[in-house]
Formats: C-alpha cells, structure tokens, sequence
C-alpha cells in the first residue's frame, strides 16, 4: 500500500500498485477490488481506489498498427495521446477528439469518454472509436466494436473504467494538412454575446471554447475571451512545437491560488488583449494544451490540493442557470483562477455514462480549503440539478450519490457491465451514499 | 545511412526502450528473444515507430545451438549488423543464492556464462566483418561484489573483464566494444524493490546508450551520476568495506 493521489491531489488514499505490461496476460492482482488507472490525469476520484489495487497501464504503451492512408491506429490502452500525436502529426493525421492535456493515456480517455473545443461537430472521444478489447477479471476478452458486443461498447466508454481492463483500441483519426491552428480570440463583455459568438462560430469554426473572468462582479460579470480556431490548410508555414517551461519542482507550503492572485490574474488576462479581435497562426500545441508546458501545475494549490467542478446545463435555461453559478461563485469570493465555457453541440453521446450533453458546460477549478469551497460545490450543484444539468465525474471529488444518480439516470443500466472484481473510491461513494 | 541492429534479450525493458529509439530513425532490426508473442508485439509496435524492417528469431541464450542459429540468421537477413546489443539478464535472490548452488549457478550461467558465449559468436563474426559496435548491458554492480547481490554482481564481473579484453583485442579491426552499466533501473526485473531518487526510466538508459554507441565510447555508466558513486564504492579500502552493508 502506498499513498497516491490524482491531478486535484486531493482526496489522497492508500492503495496498492500492480504494474501491467502484456496485454496477452490475464489480470492477476490479488485480493481486495481493481481499477485500471492510466496516468492519473483525472481529477478526483474515478482513477482511485482507497484500500484496493489499481492497474497500472503505463506498461501498456505499444502501438500496434497505424495506416497513414486512412488514419486508422490501433495501440495498446497506456499510450498516451502526446505519442499518437507526436507519430501521426507528421503524416498528417491528428486526434479526432482531444481534452485540453496531451497526458492522457487511451484507456482513460475511454473509461471518461473525453471531450474537447470540438464537442459541437464531433462529439466526444468515443464517437470515434471504431474497436476496443475489453478483458475482464475472469479472463473474457470481448471484441467490442458498434456494431459487434454493442452493450459493452456502450457500457465501457465513459463507463469509468469499472467494466473491466481496455487492453487495446482502434481509433479513426482526421486529416490535417498542417500542424498549425489558425485561432482568433474575441473579447465579449457579457454572457449573451458569448451565446451569440457560440451559435455565430459552430458553423465555421470547428473548435470553439472561451475564457470566462469569474472574478468580476457587477456589470463586468459575464465578460470574458471566446477563442475559436481551424486547422491552417497547407502551407500555412512551419511553426516549433514550444519548448517546456520548467514548471514547478516542489509543492509550496501554501496555495498560490487565492482571492487576490485570482482577481490580479483574471484581471490581467483581460487587459492582456488590447484590441477587440485578434488573430493568429501557430502551433497546435498551445492552442489546445496551454497548460501542459508547465510541468506539475497542479503544485501551484499547495499541498491540500484543489477541486476541479465541471457542469453542463441544458440550452433551454442555460443563460439564467449560469448566470446564477457565477454570482454564487462571485459572491463566495472564492474566483476560479481559470473558468472555461463551452457550448456542447446538439448531440447524444455514445456511452451510457457519458457526460456530454446538448448545453452550455463550465469548467473551474477551486483550492481546497477543506471547508467553504465544499459548501459553495454544493450550493452551485443546486442550480445544476435543479436546471437538469450534471457534472462531470472525471473531474469530481465530492458530488454527492443522490446527484450522480440524478445526473446519469442511466446508471441503473449500467451496473450489470460492471466487473465483479471491479470498483474505485468514485464509484463507492456515488453508489453507496 | 540505414542502420541494421540485432538485440538479443530483446524482450527486456531497456532493450525495448532502445529498439524504439532506433526503430524512430528508420533503422532495420532483428529482435532475438524467448517468447514469441512478446517479440511480435515488440515487433509490431516498432513497425509503426518508423523501422524499416522488424524481424525477429527465437532463442533461450542459455541454448548453446539456438545461440548460434539465431545469430547465424540475423547475419544471413542482415548482411550487415552495424550494432549489436546484448540486453538478457535475470536478478538471481541473493538469500536463495546463498543455500541453493544449482540456483546460483543456474543463475551465473544466464547473466555470464551465456553472454560470453555470445560475445565469443559474435565477435568473430563482427572482426570478419571489420566494423560496428558490440554493446552488452552490464551493471554497476559488477565494480564490485557486494553482499546484497554477490552472484549477480560476480556474473557482471565476469562479463566486464570479457568485453575490456575484446575491445583490445577489436578495436584494430574497426569494433567497438561497449560496456554499459546501468544503476537502478525501474522495470518488470525491479518490480519487487522500493523505487527512490536514484531510480532511472528504461527510456534514459536507452538514450545513453544510443549516445555511448554513436560516440563510439568504450564504458558507460547511465545515468551518469554512477560513475562517481562506483568510482567512491570501489575505492572504499576492503578493512573498511567489510563492516559496511551495501
């Protein structure tokens, strides 16, 4: 048993480490319950299991085929997208879905059914998933295709990693005629032009997300960055991948992240951009994993860690809903360093727990004061269920069963496919509070 | 210039870190090895990385005959081998080492008897053919016999002072020989220990290595900051080194 933890840091559990490095073996991990972990990325809870064994997957990190004429690859669960990226960018190909970090393996963005800036034309992750060996604790390996163990196919993606082992899968990837991303970010000074800028860019824009300053308050409440972006077409030019900073080689005793760095960084995000609009060509990597150059980021909240509350509310009440979520999280003083918002196109998801959703989706994140950002959670987890919204379990450390059940009514489905051997911290405290 | 490489043990962690390293610039390799589903694999994945060509042959080193017909078809598809590397190995329980010598020597026979064997086949063959570079993994432990690892560390031993007389004895005709010596290093043969400050990724032994063998260096110690710790260990005088534990 040793102490782990996942990207929040919190809640820290002990829990034993069995390494996996053959995909052809059987599981054979010993007493207590399992759960496939990947390479901790997740926020919360759904990649840890208090008391039990966890798989490790970073052994599993072979490719297996990769046909550069139609961009399908096939590799083992622990690959994570940083080297599919870095073996099909230079043949033209890239990820059909990607989440805002590169450090990722397969097998978690499956078992979250991950989405991105592109959620409006292409679904999430599983949308383009075409094959999956799903083996379980007794040794069954099922081939799950959508066409071929459907239910399965449709249990395991977003199914948190609970029905059994993804040893390999097969994913479609898309063209790219070039590395870069040519983006324009637009300053909007209120929710409704954020509305506006969604439905006026999802046509032409095939990624679109926005910055939000969730530390100003009064009639500068709602301002914020819609940044929107394609794929450069050929010869768009060269750009270099930018090189890492050095990020932060220890964990402060404190949280850098609190009310005043909040507002101060908030603040200066905004003014950083002078003109209304601005353009630019560069590199994908910035654009879509800003944060990834900074290694242990998540050091910065100190050494309780920090919460990450990610929600979707549906289109109907979207605007009022969110509204309510940011005066609640403006009055509670406890701004968000980084909020993001995002408008989920119009369409269901492949997998039975998957998250996304026809809405508008908010992403904070929160440090951990073991005490008023629990009760502010709650507070904004009141105006999400009460909108008919949920949140996201990747990203979760403390929502409570009654709203997890709630928010995926499909669970009740969804516990047949889960392994007998099977369980996580997640999955016991929505299912047995 | 295409490279053409031929590992043996290639199912080991370390060698599959290079493997992958040469298979990204385009290198042709033949991968030796036990177990056959492992090698395909390895083999397939290299295949996507970029090799231009994976093939691979089945031997258990401690076979004297599979020995000889794995190299013998590695030089026959090859033509040319501008690299070999010697990557096999088990970690022998020194507790067990010590009560069971069927074991120890069992033990002794892989880590050194088999490598030299091997170094003896294929040393002929590379002074033939009057050039590329013989690397074996080693280890630190082979600077000096410790009692937390004895056998292992003496099979090393053994296999160290073999590779300084072949590169004496290659090096005027165009060999290198290159003696590599991991520290601790973290993969399934580690599994069972506590890993701390001092452990090393597969992938960081394998960049030395790759950069050892392209500067044509004699002795590597990876990562490099073994080289003063052994360099510290082995001068410890023996009255004193006998009352520590290491």
């Amino acid at each position: 048993m040793s102490r782990t933890e996942s990207w929040g840091r919190y809640p820290r559990v002990r829990q034993r480490t069995v390494e996996l490095h053959r995909r052809e073996n059987l599981l054979a991990a010993g007493d207590g319950s399992w759960l496939p972990h990947g390479n901790g990325r997740s926020y919360g809870d759904v990649c840890l299991n208090d008391g039990g064994t966890v798989l490790h997957t970073a052994g599993l990190d072979r490719f297996i085929a990769f046909d550069p004429a139609t961009g399908v690859l096939r590799c083992e669960s622990g690959v994570q997208l940083h080297e599919i990226l870095a073996l099909t960018v230079p043949q033209g190909w890239f990820l059909s879905v990607t989440p805002g970090t590169r450090f990722v393996t397969v097998g978690g963005a499956i078992a979250n059914d991950v989405h991105g800036k592109n959620h409006h034309v292409a679904g999430s992750f599983g949308d383009h998933l075409r094959a999956f060996e799903l083996l379980r604790s007794d040794g069954t390996r099922l081939h799950c295709t959508s066409s071929e163990n459907t239910d399965w196919f449709a249990a395991s993606i977003g199914g948190l990693g609970l029905t059994g082992l993804v040893t390999w899968a097969e994913l479609q990837l898309r063209r790219i005629a070039s590395p870069l991303i040519a983006a324009q970010s637009i300053k909007f000074g209120r929710l409704d032009e954020f509305f506006a800028l969604s439905g006026a860019s999802d046509r032409d824009f095939e990624y679109t997300v926005s910055w939000i300053d969730c530390a100003a308050r009064g009639k500068s409440l709602g301002r914020g960055i819609f940044l929107r972006g394609n794929h450069a077409p050929a010869g768009a030019g060269a750009a270099r991948a930018p090189t890492h900073s050095p990020g932060l080689p220890f964990t402060p005793p404190i949280s850098l992240v609190n009310s005043l760095s909040v507002r101060a960084f908030n603040l200066l995000y905004w003014h950083r951009q002078r003109q209304t609009m601005r353009r630019s060509v560069g590199h994908y990597a910035p654009f879509f994993y800003p944060l990834d150059g900074i290694a242990h980021w998540n050091r910065m909240y100190g050494p309780r860690g920090f919460l990450q509350y990610q929600c979707v509310v549906p289109p109907a009440d979207a605007a009022d809903a969110l509204l309510e979520l940011l005066d609640q999280i403006s009055a509670s003083g406890n701004g968000s360093f980084l909020a993001v918002l995002k408008q989920f196109g119009n369409r269901s998801a492949p997998g039975l727990l998957s998250f996304p959703r026809p809405g508008t989706t908010l992403a904070l994140d929160f440090p951990n004061d073991n005490g008023p950002v629990f009760a502010l959670l709650d507070r904004l987890d009141a105006v999400v269920s009460a909108a008919g919204g949920a949140v996201y379990p990747a990203k979760d450390a403390r929502m409570s069963g009654a709203h997890f059940r709630q928010y995926f009514p499909r669970h009740e489905a969804f516990i047949p496919y889960i392994d007998p051997r099977f369980s996580s911290s997640f999955w016991r405290r929505v299912m047995e509070s | 210039m295409m490279q053409n490489i031929l590992i043996i043990g290639a199912t080991s962690a370390i060698a599959e870190a290079c493997a992958r390293r040469y298979a990204h610039a385009g290198a042709r390799l033949f991968l030796a090895g036990r177990d056959h589903t492992r090698l395909r694999a390895i083999a397939d994945d290299l295949r996507v990385r970029g090799a231009a060509q994976v093939e691979s042959g089945i031997c258990d080193v401690d076979d004297d005959q599979a020995q000889e017909a794995v190299i013998a078809q590695a030089f026959a598809i090859m033509s040319r081998v501008d690299i070999v590397l010697i990557a096999h190995g088990t970690l022998p329980d020194q507790a067990r080492c010590e009560s069971d010598v069927t074991y120890a020597l069992q033990h002794f026979h892989t880590n050194a008897t088999a490598t030299i064997a091997l170094l003896t086949r294929l040393a002929q063959r590379l002074q033939t053919q009057g050039s590329g570079t013989l690397a074996a993994i080693s280890s630190v432990a082979g600077d000096r016999g410790r009692a937390s690892n004895a056998l292992y560390g003496s099979a090393k031993a053994a296999v160290d002072a073999c590779l300084s007389g072949l590169r004496q004895r290659l090096h005027r005709h165009g060999v290198n020989v290159l003696t590599i010596k991991p520290g601790f290093v973290d993969t399934p043969m580690t599994h069972a220990f506590r890993k701390g400050l001092l452990w090393a990724k597969p992938d960081t032994i394998a960049r030395g290595i790759e950069r050892a063998i392209a500067h044509r260096r004699s002795v590597v110690y990876s990562p490099w900051f073994w080289w003063p710790i052994m360099q510290a260990i082995r001068h410890i005088p023996e009255f004193v080194f006998r009352r520590v534990s290491l």
